[in-house]
C-alpha cells in the first residue's frame, strides 16, 4: 500500500513537471521543471529497487544535464525573452495530434494485454557490488567504449562551442587594414 | 502491495508523448533537446520496469542497459547544447524556424 502511494505521488510529480517543462514560456522555468521531472523519475527508480540507477539518474540528469541546459539557456539569452513572441511552431497542432496518436497506440495494447498486469517477483535487488562485478567482467567492453564515447563527446563539444573564437577576434579588430592587404596582394600579382 | 507492470508502462507512455509533443511543437532548439531527453527517460523507465517485473531479474540486463543509456544521453546533451551555442554565436537565435538556410 505504501509502495503504491509512493508510486502515484512520484508519477504525478513527474508528469506534472514534464508537462510544465514542455509548456511554460520562459526557458529557465522549463529547464528547472525538467530537472524536477528527472528527480521524480529517480524516485520511481528507487521505488522499483534499482537504487544504483536512481542515484545515477540524480547525479547525471539533475546534477549535470539540467545544469548544462540552464547554462545553455543563459548563454543563448536573446529573443526568447520577448513575451509577445510566439513560442510554438506553426504546425504545433499536428505535432500534438501525432503525440496523442502515439499515446493511444502505446496505451491500448498495454491495457488489453493480460501478461502486462502481473505483479513483481518477490525480491529482485541489484546490489552495487554485483553491478560493479558485472561491469568489470561481462560488460567491460561496452564500459570502455562508453568511456571513449564520453571523451570524444567532451572534446567535440568543446571544439564545436569554441570554433568561432578566431572569427570573433577578427571581428573585434578594425577591418580596414585587413581588407587592404588582399588588395595589395592582388595588385602585386 | 505493488502497482503492476502496466502502471509503469502507462507512465512511460505519457512521459514519451509529452516529450514528443514538446519536441515537435516548440520553437526553441533547447526545448526540443529537452523533449528528446524526456523521451529517452521514458525508454529508460520501460527498461527498468521490465527488468524488475521480468522473469530473470538476477541477470541485471535492464539495469546495465539503462546505465549505458544514461551515459550516452549525457554525451548527446553535451554535443547538442554545444551545437546550439555555436549556432547562436553565428545567427543570434535558437529558434528553429529562423535557422532555415543551408549556407551559413
Amino acid at each position: 500500500m505504501l509502495n503504491e502511494i509512493a508510486f502515484y505521488l512520484a508519477a504525478a510529480m513527474t508528469l506534472a513537471f514534464a508537462l510544465a517543462a514542455m509548456t511554460l514560456r520562459h526557458l529557465v522555468h522549463c529547464a528547472l521543471c525538467a530537472a524536477a521531472a528527472f528527480a521524480g523519475l529517480a524516485v520511481i527508480y528507487l521505488q522499483l529497487h534499482a537504487e544504483f540507477v536512481g542515484f545515477a539518474q540524480l547525479m547525471v540528469y539533475v546534477g549535470a544535464i539540467a545544469i548544462l541546459i540552464v547554462f545553455a539557456v543563459l548563454l543563448t539569452r536573446g529573443e526568447e525573452i520577448r513575451p509577445d513572441s510566439n513560442q510554438s511552431s506553426p504546425s504545433w497542432m499536428t505535432g500534438v495530434a501525432v503525440a496523442i496518436l502515439v499515446l493511444g497506440g502505446i496505451t491500448i495494447p498495454v491495457f488489453t494485454s493480460p501478461s502486462l498486469q502481473r505483479l513483481p517477483p518477490a525480491a529482485a535487488v541489484a546490489p552495487v557490488k554485483i553491478i560493479g562485478q558485472e561491469l568489470m567482467t561481462r560488460y567491460v567492453l561496452p564500459l570502455e567504449l562508453v568511456g571513449v564515447l564520453l571523451t570524444a563527446a567532451l572534446l567535440g563539444a568543446v571544439v564545436i562551442a569554441m570554433r568561432e573564437e578566431s572569427e570573433v577576434k577578427r571581428q573585434i579588430r578594425p577591418p580596414a587594414p585587413e581588407r587592404a592587404e588582399p588588395e595589395e596582394a592582388t595588385s602585386l600579382r | 502491495m505493488n502497482p503492476n507492470l502496466s502502471h509503469y508502462l502507462i507512465l512511460s507512455a505519457l512521459l514519451f508523448s509529452i516529450g514528443f509533443a514538446g519536441a515537435v511543437a516548440r520553437r526553441s532548439a533547447i526545448l526540443v533537446l529537452l523533449g528528446i531527453e524526456l523521451m529517452l527517460n521514458a525508454a529508460n523507465l520501460n527498461f527498468i520496469a521490465f527488468w524488475r517485473y521480468g522473469a530473470n531479474p538476477q541477470a541485471l540486463t535492464g539495469v546495465m542497459f539503462v546505465l549505458f543509456s544514461i551515459a550516452i544521453a549525457a554525451a548527446e546533451a553535451a554535443v547538442g547544447l554545444a551545437l546550439i551555442i555555436a549556432i547562436y554565436r553565428q545567427r543570434r537565435t535558437t529558434r528553429l524556424d529562423s535557422i532555415d538556410s543551408l549556407k551559413g
